[in-house]
């Protein structure tokens, strides 16, 4: 039974990011892994070796598909072209639900390729939940949309993170990738306490489940994802599989990337947090009555 | 933010403190993004400002090691960053941010100072490397379509294979470079960010006309010499001509001392084993360059 109703994928446990250091492990030693996640630019491509590989993989694994560039919180409407060969690659991986990040990196048909954060408005709110609709319609899979890490807050903006992330998944109807380490990261550098964040958004909305590494500076936290998770991330991840549920969990590992075993099992440190879940016979986060 | 994003860093990898319009850019700032406890405005707009350049300036390192080697770091540099300010991404996909960069070093001689016609030979070359990576294959042609259409046959060049003319033996230096000059992964991998280690500078090599193939086979990148009549006979291929009109142009002052029905022949069997040739009328767009 599904922990929630956008979570109706909760055969999902713990996954890896599929890396390009890793795959000639994975596909020379066939780890038990109980699923991937693909950044799916990287295989939103025409022919040669990338696709060999993924093809290889979704011989043995299942696989999720994990968006860099949709930017939903761009003005610009979604590119044709990204859409159409999106829609290929989900057909071909068969994901069982999409995310991307809810961010802008965009303008005028220039790409920043970054997550850049957003204003916190309604306006914005009511043009990125549109946006997402539109290419769910296209797309024809469920969407999850990610909370960024970020390093810089606007004077226009009128709610805080949490309240904007709530608003645009109601409006859109669609699901959250609740990143821990992000709220983490983020609750340093704009000085909120992140279990307030945990505390106030749908938890009935979360599917997946984003855990990773970041770098202390100075004077700000750096989504950096080359290290192991952080005890404050872990705190974090506890509370939120007790608001939401058991919830398919990836690890992040993209930079300085170690061995294959050694992310692994980092990602398996998640298990036990699940497992308390699941030992409790689940108490499933409820979609509130009027919501 | 979009703007500060797009302008090229200061020599200290900073926000310029002047913005486009004469104000400071402390300023201009400080009108959008609250400062914190930690740092000004200004000072968390450079966070994205830097990862931007960085980002983009990675990945043409990635691309174009032969150009990069060829100029050294710091000519390299400012070749890259005038290149992305004039050209800024238009992508989704990182895989085609330096697409018009081997056009830009022929068109902008200042930046590449006495070593123009090696650069720009160089990013065809590199370029021609990133399309072989994973550009689209078509049907290749079978020894049927052959027999059946005799010389009157008609063929398309796989969209993956690049068959150009240099001025500077390209894929001789690639191998002086130890091979780094090949890629063997996807260049908008997140997972592949390129070292910033300087090298050694190669000699350069001195001006001798080439003809390259660059290919794929089995999903791996190659690269493979042509004689002048090989290449003459492919171009006119990849241009629409019949084989025995392509033959015929391409021989036409060849040495009349050789065999080239045996060689011709030996050469269509080499390349038809490569897969070089799809049928003519598969959709996609065949690669044929000269310099």
């Amino acid at each position: 039974m599904p922990a929630n109703p956008f979570n109706n994928q909760t055969e999902y446990g713990i996954g890896i990011g599929l890396r390009v250091p890793h795959f000639r492990h994975i596909l020379e030693k066939k780890p038990v892994v109980d699923w991937f996640e693909i950044i799916s630019e990287n295989f939103m491509v025409d022919a040669g070796r990338p696709l060999e590989v993924l093809d290889r993989i979704l011989e043995q694994y299942r696989v999720v598909q994990h968006g860099v560039s949709m930017y939903f919180g761009s003005a610009d409407k979604p590119d044709r072209e990204h859409l159409k060969r999106l829609k290929t690659l989900v057909r071909r991986t068969k994901t069982p639900w999409l995310s991307d990040h809810l961010c802008w990196g965009s303008v005028d048909g220039r790409y920043t390729h970054d997550l850049l954060p957003m204003p916190y408005t309604l306006s914005v709110a009511r043009h990125t939940a549109e946006k997402i609709r539109h290419v769910r319609d296209f797309v024809e899979v469920p969407i999850c949309v990610e909370n960024v890490s970020s390093y810089a807050e606007f004077h226009q903006s009128e709610m805080t993170e949490w309240e904007f992330l709530s608003e645009v998944v109601e409006k859109a109807d669609c699901g959250i990738l609740l990143d821990v380490n992000n709220i983490y990261v983020s609750s340093k550098n704009h000085d909120f306490d992140p279990f307030d964040y945990l505390d106030h958004i749908p938890h009935h909305r979360v599917g997946q489940i984003h855990i990773a590494g970041h770098t202390k500076f100075e004077k700000y936290l750096l989504d950096t994802h080359d290290h192991p998770v952080l005890d404050p991330v872990w705190k974090l991840y506890a509370h939120a599989i007790k608001l939401c549920g058991h919830t398919a969990t990836l690890l992040e590992w993209d930079d300085r990337i170690p061995s294959f075993d050694e992310v692994h099992h980092e990602a398996l440190k998640a298990t036990k947090f699940l497992g308390r879940q699941t030992g409790r016979a689940a108490v499933p986060a409820k979609e509130p009555a009027a919501a | 933010m979009a703007e500060a994003l797009f302008r090229p860093l200061s020599a200290r990898d900073g926000l310029r403190k002047e913005w486009s319009d004469g104000r400071s850019t402390a300023s201009v700032a400080a009108e959008f993004v609250k400062p914190n406890s930690r740092l000004t405005s200004v000072e968390r707009l450079e966070i994205y400002a830097r990862s931007y350049w960085f980002r983009v300036l990675d990945c043409l390192c990635e691309d174009y090691p032969g150009v990069r080697a060829i100029l050294g770091e710091r000519r390299f540099m400012k070749l890259a960053t005038e290149f992305l300010a004039r050209f800024p991404s238009a992508s989704f996909t990182l895989r085609n941010l330096g697409s018009r960069l081997p056009a830009f070093i022929a068109e902008e001689p200042a930046f590449s100072g006495p070593h123009v016609a090696l650069a720009a030979d160089m990013a065809r070359f590199e370029w021609a490397q990133v399309v072989a990576f994973d550009g689209p294959a078509l049907p290749v042609l079978t020894r049927e379509d052959v027999i059946a259409a005799g010389p009157a046959l008609r063929v398309t060049l796989q969209p993956y294979l690049t068959v150009a003319e240099y001025a500077y033996p390209v894929d001789q230096f690639a191998l002086a470079l130890k091979k780094t000059a090949l890629r063997g992964e996807a260049s908008n991998a997140l997972a592949a960010m390129p070292s910033s280690r300087r090298k050694p500078r190669p000699r350069l090599p001195r001006p001798a006309r080439s003809f390259v193939a660059v290919h794929r086979q089995d999903n791996m990148l190659y690269f493979k010499r042509l004689e002048p009549e090989a290449f003459a006979i492919l171009t006119g291929l990849g241009a629409g001509r019949t084989l025995a009109a392509a033959c015929a142009a391409a021989l036409r002052q060849a040495d009349p001392g050789v065999d080239w029905a045996a060689r011709v022949r030996q050469w269509f069997q080499t390349w038809q084993g490569l897969g070089w040739f799809a049928r003519r009328g598969a959709s996609g767009r065949s690669r044929r360059e000269r310099a």
